[in-house]
């Protein structure tokens, strides 16, 4: 249901995002790619690239097959340590509307615990999301991981 | 932990000491031997700095240094510390500036590192000031030979050092003009922070051996891989090393005739193979160049995704390696997109890379227990040669033999 005003899409994006945060933070990740239009862009950058206009930045798909991809490599070929996230998103400001889709921002900090009990805060920035309301349920079209700083510690295996 | 004996002693280069990772006295003295030495250190993309007054600041090892286009078109690198007391001038990674001017009491130097103002030199008011004896002609930035190759800048704090033609040779020198070989625009930086000793870093770019075993991408997804040949040269120095694959044109027909005959072999697959969908844009089949330029510096082709890397210690156990992809001024719509799909390979979050940020700490980790202990590094035999085969580590090898030189132990 496409919302009709700037509050319900506001209620709707934090709904999206939540379940977002939660099927990474459990662990789910195979529902992590349709939780996306089919065509779409994940793009994890940092805020240094996307002031300067640089197109290449930590991870992009464009596609849900390529986020799909991901999580496979992630399951069955990529080496990392056990290593969980724990996802604050901040609240949600409307920023656009075009038809269906709505432009979205917010604030995350993501805190990674590891295998050894080590907690750092992992990542901290925003994302810029597009969400589309014209199926069955909402889904990114869009969603720009900007990350405040350029360093990333050891690895990111896991999505943002 | 501070030695008084050589620590290799009688061992050859088959044994790296495990000691050379966690020794201050040997990170102390790397930074006086390796990166104040008579080596050529990374500094910039000259395509960096288009701009008279463009200036970025980098380091040498770990020491902050600025590269600046000055007045005259050409590009010259300073310690990035002021020469009165000490305090960093430039701040920012990139900028541009018609002189360098100190926050912390103003004295200013012009792009050539000369110091050419001091507040409040004469005094105030007859009181103060400086003495007579000051000679502001003494109090210049210090200042890095500079040399470039194939639109990259390189900097040298020993005025001995000899060119960087010379430093390089013509083997290494032509593999980098291969990657290099028409303007280079930047696409995009990233920092990846490791926790282990820079030296690891270097060794696991030199080392073919690990690539298909430690990184089970492209076997996990059935990309193949056999039909490919290269090779591994290490230059006479041993210091620098270029290893590289390249499709074998009748392997590749063989084993696209098997393909063909396994019905199912889609099922293993990517869901979407536009990720490898590549292009030959050098000419010459090689779908993979790993080099480096002792003693830190690495350059990287994975199919179209190509990359400058510094590796930047930061103290004998943190390393940060500054990722910097590029493509060309000229690259078409089409180009652009692959590279950046590709840079999904490499990097913190890439496909064939992000354990290699990992395997370093398990050392690093593993160290305590490792007292007079050192790594085996025997595949490929015990020389510094250049080998036809992958399944070697002749090139780490070789960086220690140049390593051992410098540093006298």
């Amino acid at each position: 249901m496409v919302p009709r005003d700037e509050l319900e899409a506001v209620l709707a994006v934090i709904n999206l995002l939540a379940k977002y945060a939660d099927c990474i933070d459990t662990d789910a990740l195979e529902q992590w790619p349709d939780m996306f239009t089919e065509r779409c862009v994940y793009k994890i950058t940092t805020a240094e690239n996307q002031a300067r206009g640089l197109p290449i930045g930590i991870l992009y798909a464009d596609s849900r097959a390529m986020l799909k991809d991901r999580v496979k490599a992630l399951r069955d070929a990529n080496i990392y340590e056990p290593q969980r996230y724990r996802h604050i998103i901040s609240a949600v400001c409307i920023t656009e509307r075009d038809g269906a889709i709505f432009g979205a921002r917010s604030n995350f900090l993501v805190v990674r615990t590891t295998a050894d009990g080590t907690q750092d805060l992992f990542a901290a920035g925003c994302y810029i999301d597009r969400v589309d309301f014209s199926g069955d349920r909402p889904r990114f079209a869009e969603k720009l991981v900007v990350l405040d700083s350029d360093k990333v510690d050891t690895l990111l295996a896991i999505p943002l | 932990m501070q030695r008084e004996t050589p620590i290799w002693a009688d061992r050859d280069l088959t044994r790296v000491p495990y000691a050379l990772y966690d020794d201050p006295a040997i990170y102390g003295r790397e930074r006086e031997r390796l990166f104040l030495g008579a080596t050529w250190n990374f500094l910039a993309l000259e395509c960096e700095l288009p701009e008279i007054g463009d200036y970025k600041t980098t380091h040498v090892g770990d020491m902050p240094v600025i590269v600046v286009r000055a007045k005259d078109g050409k590009i010259n690198g300073f310690e990035n510390r002021c020469a009165h007391r000490g305090a960093l001038l430039c701040l920012e990674r990139f900028g541009n500036a018609r002189a360098i001017t100190c926050v912390y009491h103003a004295w200013s130097y012009d792009l050539e590192g000369r110091l050419k103002g001091v507040p409040f030199k004469k005094g105030v008011k007859g009181g103060g000031g400086m003495p007579a004896d000051f000679r502001q002609d003494d109090h210049c930035l210090r200042r890095l030979k500079i040399d470039r190759h194939a639109g990259l800048v390189f900097g040298s704090f020993d005025p001995e050092t000899p060119p960087l033609a010379d430093y390089l040779g013509a083997e290494i020198a032509d593999r980098m003009g291969r990657v290099m070989p028409k303007p280079v625009k930047v696409l995009g930086y990233n920092t990846q922070v490791l926790r282990n000793n820079w030296k690891l870093y270097v060794e696991n770019v030199k080392d073919p051996y690990h690539a298909s075993i430690l990184h089970l991408f492209f076997t996990t997804f059935r990309i193949n891989r056999l039909s490919q040949t290269g090779g591994v040269i290490v230059d006479d120095s041993g210091g620098h090393h270029v290893s590289y694959s390249k499709i074998d044109q009748t392997a590749a027909d063989n084993a696209y005739r098997e393909e063909r005959l396994r019905a199912d072999s889609q099922s293993f697959g990517l869901e979407d193979p536009s990720l490898l969908a590549g292009r030959d844009e050098f000419g010459d089949g090689i779908t993979l160049q790993i080099l480096t330029v002792f003693p830190n510096f690495v350059m990287q082709q994975i199919q179209n995704s190509l990359v400058v890397r510094q590796v930047v210690p930061k103290g004998v156990d943190r390393t940060e390696i500054k990722w910097t992809y590029y493509g060309f001024e000229d690259d078409d719509d089409a180009l652009a997109a692959i590279r950046l799909k590709q840079s999904n390979l490499v990097g913190p979050a890439g496909y064939v890379s992000m354990e290699d940020g990992a395997v370093g700490q398990f050392i690093q980790r593993a160290l305590p227990g490792a007292g007079d202990d050192s790594a085996v590094i025997m595949m490929g035999g015990h020389g510094t040669e250049s080998q036809r085969s992958r399944a070697t580590e002749t090139s780490i090898r070789g960086f220690y033999k140049k390593y051992r030189n410098l540093m006298e132990i």
